[in-house]
């Protein structure tokens, strides 16, 4: 499949919050305001993209030689979470600011299923090393739109009249289901228009 | 065969583990950032509002601006002399005069019930919304709009409606951090001292006349509170009543003979509204 397929894949037609619904911990957490939101986004896209490239390594190396893939889901988790440590690390000594805007959302992405679930679909689609890379960036630029509408969405709430049974969470979720309705629109069939 | 893939499966893990556990150790002593303790010792002093009254992003970027950016040690009004005497010890300051403690309050009791409106407003629950529409629903463009974004924006739910749809800031719980003045679209909402003891709550400019036909409790600029009260610091600028408060002068005979009322006792403009009109009764 060609790059640009995979990422309209990741970006829309699997979009990861809102087809896959994974990762919905941040989406309703961390949607309360746009600038949260986007710094959420953008550290689950960086996350992401290193987090595809170095489970490809360990998947590629290491697991198929030894002929041990049955371990891919404790081996990734452990890659995942040392790597974000070390990112963070990384940040922490390299750009304060961007580790102060980051703040509390990058050791929380650690947990995050979504990051865990690209490396499998990777897997699972059996990518070579750039498309796993490019379909991790892709994923996490679908995550960052997801949660930027529904930031956007969330703060116009916050000035309307809702009913008071629905305020807060609930109309949060209503409106993720909604999102997600909107989203069944694009399918594989926007592929082959687009891509022929 | 499975014997040798569990060997392989437990020592794979294992040397995994271990590599990353042993680099990610490495890594946090060679990338270890020193931090400056005094910066965390300021942040335990500063209240943790984080309401921003200093300028700087949060009380933790405030603690960073006094120990590494030589920042001023008395922008910290929430916190008052007490944290400006802590920090001052740690950071060998002098401590120097903050002086007195100012709040919020909203000057204006136009209501429903006393003030004209031009029209319904049915829009978004924002002052700066309601401004945009006509300056406002009422006939007055210089009151309050009882949008409530100051409710909204005030970090220590000190400002709070009354049962006659008018807001009022409780001054025992007003921090100073003065983000109600900023986002007040009328500028109703004025800093006083802690102490003042009487209010102007009008904020209308309009010449007497007109404010009489549109308010029943708005500043007709009829300045008897200046004869009533001349040592009180009134002074009666653009048809409006202003209180200087350096003068310390007695200011209830100005609270007692204002004819509209907006002179009220700023104890009463806070959270028991009803007290006022029970007053008035009294008075009347």
């Amino acid at each position: 499949m060609s790059y640009i397929g995979i990422i309209i894949t990741f970006v829309f037609i699997n979009n990861f919050i809102l087809t896959q619904f994974l990762g919905l911990c941040p989406f309703i957490g961390v949607s309360k305001n746009v600038e949260s939101a986007v710094g959420m986004g953008f550290a689950v896209t960086f996350v992401m993209a290193i987090a595809s490239i170095s489970t490809w390594v360990i998947y590629n190396y290491i697991l198929i030689p030894l002929d041990i893939t049955f371990l891919q889901t404790i081996t990734f988790i452990l890659v995942i979470a040392a790597l974000v440590q070390f990112v963070e690390l990384v940040i922490q000594k390299i750009s304060p600011a961007l580790y102060k805007a980051l703040g509390i959302f990058l050791p929380l992405i650690t947990t995050n299923c979504a990051v865990l679930g690209i490396a499998l679909i990777n897997v699972r689609n059996n990518y070579n090393a750039l498309e796993s890379f490019i379909a991790g960036i892709a994923a996490g630029l679908g995550f960052l739109l997801a949660i930027l509408l529904m930031s956007t969405i969330r703060v116009k709430l916050d000035s309307e009249w809702v009913p008071k049974p629905f305020k807060g969470i609930p109309i949060a979720f209503i409106t993720g289901g909604l999102m997600a309705l909107a989203f069944m629109a694009f399918d594989n069939a926007l592929l082959n228009n687009l891509l022929g | 065969m499975v014997l040798i893939k569990i060997l392989f499966s437990f020592i794979s893990v294992t040397l995994i583990g271990g590599a990353l556990g042993i680099g990610l150790a490495i890594a946090a002593r060679m990338l270890s950032v020193k931090k400056d303790e005094r910066v965390s010792n300021v942040e335990e002093i500063l209240p943790g509002a984080n309401c921003g009254a200093c300028g700087f992003p949060g009380c933790s970027g405030y603690a960073e601006g006094i120990v590494n950016e030589d920042a001023d040690i008395t922008l910290c009004s929430p916190g008052g002399p007490e944290v400006l005497a802590k920090i001052a010890e740690l950071m060998g300051k002098e401590a120097g005069d903050v002086g007195e403690k100012m709040v919020a309050q909203v000057h204006c009791r136009g209501n429903r019930d006393t003030s004209t409106y031009t029209y319904n407003y049915k829009g978004l629950n924002d002052c700066n919304a309601m401004q945009a529409m006509y300056k406002g629903d009422k006939d007055c463009k210089y009151g309050c709009l009882a949008g409530g974004s100051c409710i909204k924006v005030c970090p220590v739910d000190a400002i709070s409606r009354d049962d006659k749809n008018r807001i009022w800031v409780d001054k025992n719980l007003c921090i100073s951090c003065e983000k109600c003045v900023v986002v007040c679209p009328t500028g109703v909402m004025q800093m006083i001292p802690y102490s003042a003891d009487v209010i102007v709550a009008c904020n209308s400019l309009d010449k007497g006349g007109k404010v009489k036909k549109y308010c029943s409790v708005g500043c007709i600029g009829c300045k008897i509170c200046e004869k009533k009260s001349a040592e009180g610091g009134f002074v009666v600028e653009n048809f409006l009543a202003t209180i200087n408060y350096s003068e310390k002068g007695n200011r209830t005979g100005a609270l007692q003979g204002c004819p509209t009322k907006c002179i009220i006792s700023a104890e009463d403009a806070g959270l028991n509204i009803k007290t006022i009109e029970d007053k008035q009764k009294v008075d009347e």
